[in-house]
């Protein structure tokens, strides 16, 4: 019923130059944006291709394409897996505080503090990485070889400087916290009290009824949070090239020297000194990320849409 | 009423903001002119006008801009524009005419025609001339331990990975003074591509018989640490304990540096045994006499030079088809080689500034540059 109205009033509607201007625009808006991923894909299809059957030199000793793209691959998902590991429960908890703990004279304060942290910028983040965590990050290192050496994360030699596969996940965890925390803040606000009150009133607790109520409803915007932050923890460029030592090969080692580096923090080192056939590589490279934001994006929404239809029946 | 009273108060304020700046502007633009007259009656500029673009070696992209500003500044209708592209591109633009100089840290060869293309696109034999001198040092930061005595093999070793305990005997045995700690060594290398590998890895290569991977510009060793950028690498180093790394010696701050022996003495990094080494490296054989490539002699055993160094150079031609071009190039050339430019690159690039003998014979070759 409700849905017939809607339909026949968006059908009936009268028409005036307002509308049509701001449909206009609208639409402008909405299709600019499409416009622009496929030039980037264009661009990145055309100057990438030759890359991946460049003269062997290019490769710096990897023989290949994938020889060389594919511990780039894992540095990249290694990493943006860490951050994502430690960013979610805790900006999922922050945004949980803020929307429904905290008495509102501490909520709106926190709030704002974690806005300002995405605001500050990258190069800022590498230079306190670099600097002052990655130093300061190395006694705990040393004792994570000494105790649990026997995994393969901790596996050392301990890296000295402390600009390891863990340093850098953790500064990127601390870069996409705002982003997850400000959109999952905002969608757990909008659970309609109704509901949350229907919750309470049954006898839930205060944590049943934020599982019961709010979550379910807040589950779509929460994937549209940790896919933002995900797509911020692949694509991150200078605080990787900054904090990690990379020229590693793919390892699960996340305490020592060498390791396997990212996508794009490696096309920043590499693009200063190139040559038309390295970059031709470092594009392709640039298409191989843009693939994988883009599957990553794919299985999340799917799974959602999955989960959500299995739950509205 | 208030949102009046305030754009009544802030034009006024924007206006007076941009007449102060432009008064500053005329002032600055006088004072160079000046500086600019004083200065043209020993190296003949002043007068030049046009734009002259050049290519090639980032190595030399900060003394580029001390030299594009003195130079515009002698100059002030001249345009300079300088794409560090990297040496490789510079060269090839240099060659296909599409600039009038280029700036190379490897001098042209032969090895795949580029020197004949070179001296093709000139008319005659092309002209080379050092202009950017850079001691590289071999820093470490252990505590305790000021500074170091090392030969190249000692080097070789600790960043080949052989050498991985700061008391390793082959480093007491230079030291005999100094408490050495049973500390890990960690290497610290150049994550991204750079000549300051090239001419390090260059030094290790031909002054130590441990090293056997070629001269590259990315370090060829797995393991130690790898840095981003100079800075990265001084970071890197000043952070840890028991790291050593290497850089350009202006870029080195307070860390403790090695002195390399060279003969039987043990000599540091500065400005003036780079420069000597420079001076002493033999001329590469069968070049003309506008031709002032150097291999850089790594294995010197002059008193008091010091052959880890990044030398780069400009390349130009004898003749060019407009008299505009030539003075332009010629004008600008020697501006480089002249004791002011250098001085202008040892002050904002911390290079070691040409010494007297090279940078005269260089100032002779340049100020041949004229019109076809």
């Amino acid at each position: 019923m409700s849905t017939t109205s809607a339909s026949s009033t968006r059908n009936t509607a009268p028409t005036q130059t307002g509308d049509r201007v701001f449909s206009g625009i609208a639409r402008t808006a909405g299709l600019a944006i499409v416009v622009a991923l496929a030039g980037v894909f264009v661009f990145l299809a055309i100057e990438g291709i030759p890359g991946f059957f460049q003269p062997e030199q290019f490769y710096k000793g990897a023989g290949s394409f994938w020889g060389y793209v594919d511990n780039l691959i894992f540095g990249t998902v290694l990493v943006a897996t860490i951050a994502l590991i430690v960013a979610v429960p805790l900006a999922f908890g922050i945004a949980l505080v803020v929307s429904h703990y905290a008495p509102k004279w501490i909520a709106g304060p926190v709030a704002y503090v974690i806005d300002l942290l995405a605001a500050v910028p990258s190069v800022v983040f590498g230079l306190w990485g670099i600097n002052l965590f990655a130093p300061k990050m190395v006694p705990l290192y040393d004792w994570l070889h000494e105790h649990l050496g026997f995994l393969p994360f901790f596996k050392g030699p301990v890296n000295p400087v402390g600009t390891t596969l863990l340093t850098t996940g953790l500064v990127l965890a601390i870069m996409v916290l705002p982003i997850i925390t400000a959109i999952s803040r905002e969608v757990f606000t909008q659970t309609p009290v109704l509901h949350e009150e229907a919750a309470l009133a049954l006898g839930a607790t205060r944590w049943e009824m934020i599982r019961l109520a709010v979550f379910p409803y807040a589950r779509s915007g929460m994937v549209s949070a940790v896919m933002l932050g995900l797509g911020r923890a692949l694509g991150e460029t200078m605080a990787v090239a900054m904090v990690l030592s990379g020229g590693g090969g793919i390892s699960f080692n996340l305490i020592t020297n060498s390791n396997p580096t990212s996508i794009a923090a490696n096309i920043a080192s590499q693009y200063k000194e190139n040559t038309p056939g390295t970059l031709h590589v470092l594009i392709a490279t640039g298409l191989v990320l843009f693939l994988i934001t883009f599957l990553v994006n794919f299985a999340a929404r799917w799974i959602v849409a999955r989960n959500e239809r299995r739950m509205s029946r | 009423m208030n949102r009046t009273s305030f754009r009544a108060a802030l034009v006024p304020g924007a206006a007076a903001l941009a007449l102060s700046i432009s008064l500053t502007a005329c002032g600055a633009s006088n004072e160079s002119t000046e500086s600019g007259s004083d200065a043209g009656s020993s190296t003949e500029t002043g007068s030049l006008s046009g734009e002259l673009n050049g290519a090639g070696s980032s190595a030399q992209e900060k003394a580029m801009e001390a030299w594009s500003t003195g130079f515009q500044g002698l100059n002030p209708d001249v345009t300079l524009n300088y794409n560090p592209l990297g040496s490789g591109d510079g060269r090839t633009q240099f060659i296909e005419g599409g600039t009038l100089f280029a700036g190379t840290d490897s001098y042209f060869s032969d090895d795949e025609g580029e020197l004949s293309k070179a001296n093709e696109r000139c008319g005659s034999d092309v002209i080379e001339v050092p202009s950017y001198v850079s001691p590289i040092a071999v820093m470490f930061n252990l505590e305790g331990v000021d500074a170091l005595n090392m030969d190249s093999d000692t080097i070789a070793k600790i960043f080949d990975q052989k050498i991985t305990k700061w008391n390793d005997p082959a480093i007491a045995d230079q030291n005999p003074d100094v408490e050495l700690p049973d500390t890990d060594i960690t290497t610290v290398h150049r994550q991204d591509d750079s000549g300051t590998t090239k001419n390090f890895t260059d030094y290790l290569g031909k002054a130590s018989d441990s090293w056997s991977y070629e001269a590259e510009d990315a370090f060829p060793v797995k393991g130690g640490v790898a840095a981003e950028g100079t800075s990265g690498v001084v970071a890197a180093v000043t952070n840890g304990n028991g790291t050593i790394g290497y850089a350009d010696e202006s870029q080195v701050g307070d860390l403790s540096v090695v002195s390399v022996k060279v003969g039987d003495e043990y000599v540091a990094p500065s400005a003036e045994s780079a420069a000597k080494v420079v001076a002493v490296s033999p001329a590469v054989e069968g070049r003309p006499e506008v031709d002032m490539a150097v291999d850089v002699d790594r294995t010197t055993e002059e008193a008091g030079s010091y052959p880890v160094i990044l030398l780069s150079y400009l390349v130009a031609c004898q003749t060019y088809p407009s008299a505009d071009e030539a003075d332009l190039v010629k004008g600008f050339l020697e501006y480089v080689v002249s004791d002011e430019g250098q001085q202008a690159a040892a002050d904002n690039a911390g290079s070691a500034p040409l010494d007297a003998d090279t940078a005269s014979r260089a100032q002779g070759i340049v100020e041949a540059i004229s019109a076809e």
